[in-house]
């Protein structure tokens, strides 16, 4: 048995709105892999649960006439990577999504809750952050679409107002069409482990694969949040391509980043392992695109 | 305390039940239906014991919320058996490759190598060590459980194509 109080069941995104507006010291559940690990340890004990998992209108993949692809915020990590959609337009969120947990938890874990639970390392958002993808925010005033970055708070975590929920994750087309993207997960074990180091990079070079036209590249767990390297991006576009770049693009990227120690790793030892990471991710991705690097 | 109905197919049967809505689907498996090859084990989603199928995918019943399962078709390890406690066929290959000892982890082994199976794929051997990696055991060190799903993928991967032929 778990230790909480009462659970409430909205049938629909917007009863769900209406029951945090009723309760809100409720928590929101979504797949609760996170949630329901940390009540065993009495965390949030004794909470009332708003469970939204029962909302299927919050699942699947599409993609509209523009060609923006939108989540569902409950899309379950193994559908993405399963999804054709996905495999078709951004494989890298479909291989950053496989790297979550073990089987069983890409099962039950969702996109939404793998954003809204706020972790610096989740594998998911540092890969959004590089997509520079949308979160779509419901209200009670309505729906909100925002940029993934503002969506967090600078002291670390994400901004839900007062009875909001994140419904979808919404992938413009500009930002994957042309783009190669590779995710990198750096943990002690292949599964069922958090990372100590994650970057997430995507390339778009010119027709004739010789400039880096646009670079992206995210880390997680160097900071309370997932973090853009814009400087270091910056520095790089425009830039024709050429063996020493990676390096070039990996000093200036690890300049802006500022990990910290805990019991996964040392802040020196993230720094070493951030920078041969990001080195290796924006090779792989100048060469998927047909770069010679 | 605060009860849910819950509707369900459980192994091939519907039922229903009010159920505790504090209740994990292990704790409403075990103590309504005795179903009693899911595993206690780290009740916190690590170690696969718990381990059930769900509309064709697993997940670790320990931290999936019973009043989820309303409407779901569940399966647990005493599915697999036929209709007098006969093994199936992955079963009958943990034994024979000695892919048991304790035996607490194997209900939970063994519905990953059933949702594995069902598939009808074939696996390279690190695919499969990716596909079983949400379950720990403190016994066997791996190498046989892996045989055992290798073996029982390959002869039902045979018999389908000599059935085809």
């Amino acid at each position: 048995m778990y230790d909480f109080n009462h659970l409430y069941e909205p049938a629909s995104a917007a009863e769900a709105v209406e029951m945090m507006q009723a309760h809100p010291k409720a928590k929101i559940i979504a797949g609760g892999s996170d949630l329901l690990v940390q009540l065993r340890d009495g965390i949030n004990a004794g909470c009332d649960f708003i469970s939204i998992y029962m909302i299927d209108e919050l699942r699947g993949i599409s993609i509209d006439a523009e060609k923006n692809i939108r989540i569902g915020a409950l899309t379950s990590f193994s559908k993405i990577t399963k999804n054709k959609i996905i495999q078709e337009n951004v494989p890298v969120l479909g291989e950053a999504a496989d790297t979550v947990g073990g089987p069983q938890i890409r099962n039950i874990g969702t996109i939404g809750g793998n954003i809204c639970n706020g972790h610096t390392g989740a594998d998911t958002a540092g890969t959004l952050f590089a997509l520079d993808a949308m979160v779509e925010l419901t209200g009670p005033d309505g729906k909100e679409i925002i940029p993934i970055a503002q969506f967090y708070k600078s002291t670390g975590g994400v901004d839900l107002k007062p009875a909001q929920l994140l419904t979808a994750v919404i992938i413009p087309e500009k930002c994957y069409t042309g783009y190669v993207g590779c995710y990198y997960k750096y943990a002690a074990r292949n599964a069922m482990d958090v990372d100590i180091v994650g970057c997430s990079v995507n390339v778009r070079l010119s027709e004739d694969k010789t400039v880096i036209e646009d670079v992206r590249a995210a880390f997680g767990v160097v900071g309370p949040n997932p973090v853009r390297v814009i400087l270091a991006e910056n520095k790089i576009r425009g830039s024709r391509v050429y063996p020493e770049l990676a390096g070039i693009f990996a000093d200036a990227a690890v300049e802006e980043i500022h990990p910290r120690t805990d019991f996964r790793g040392t802040k020196e030892f993230r720094l070493h392992m951030a920078h041969e990471i990001v080195k290796r991710m924006f090779t792989e991705a100048v060469k998927k695109a047909g770069g010679d690097i | 305390m605060q009860a849910k109905l819950i509707r369900c197919t459980i192994n091939g049967v519907y039922t229903e039940k009010y159920v505790d809505v504090r209740a994990s689907l292990t704790d409403m498996l075990r103590d309504e239906y005795e179903l009693t090859s899911v595993k206690k084990g780290c009740e916190v989603g690590e170690c696969g014991a718990c381990n059930v199928i769900i509309d064709g995918e697993c997940y670790n019943s320990c931290i999936y919320l019973a009043a989820w399962a309303d409407g779901k078709h569940i399966k647990t390890l005493e599915g697999l058996m036929g209709p007098n406690g006969e093994l199936s066929d992955i079963q009958q290959a943990f034994i024979d490759a000695a892919a048991i000892q304790c035996g607490f982890c194997t209900p939970g082994f063994i519905m990953s190598a059933a949702e594995i199976l069902e598939s009808g794929k074939r696996y390279t051997r690190d695919e499969l060590r990716k596909l079983m990696s949400g379950h720990i055991c403190r016994c066997t060190g791996y190498e046989n459980i892996l045989n055992a799903v290798e073996k029982t993928m390959n002869r039902r991967l045979e018999k389908k194509n000599e059935s085809d032929k």
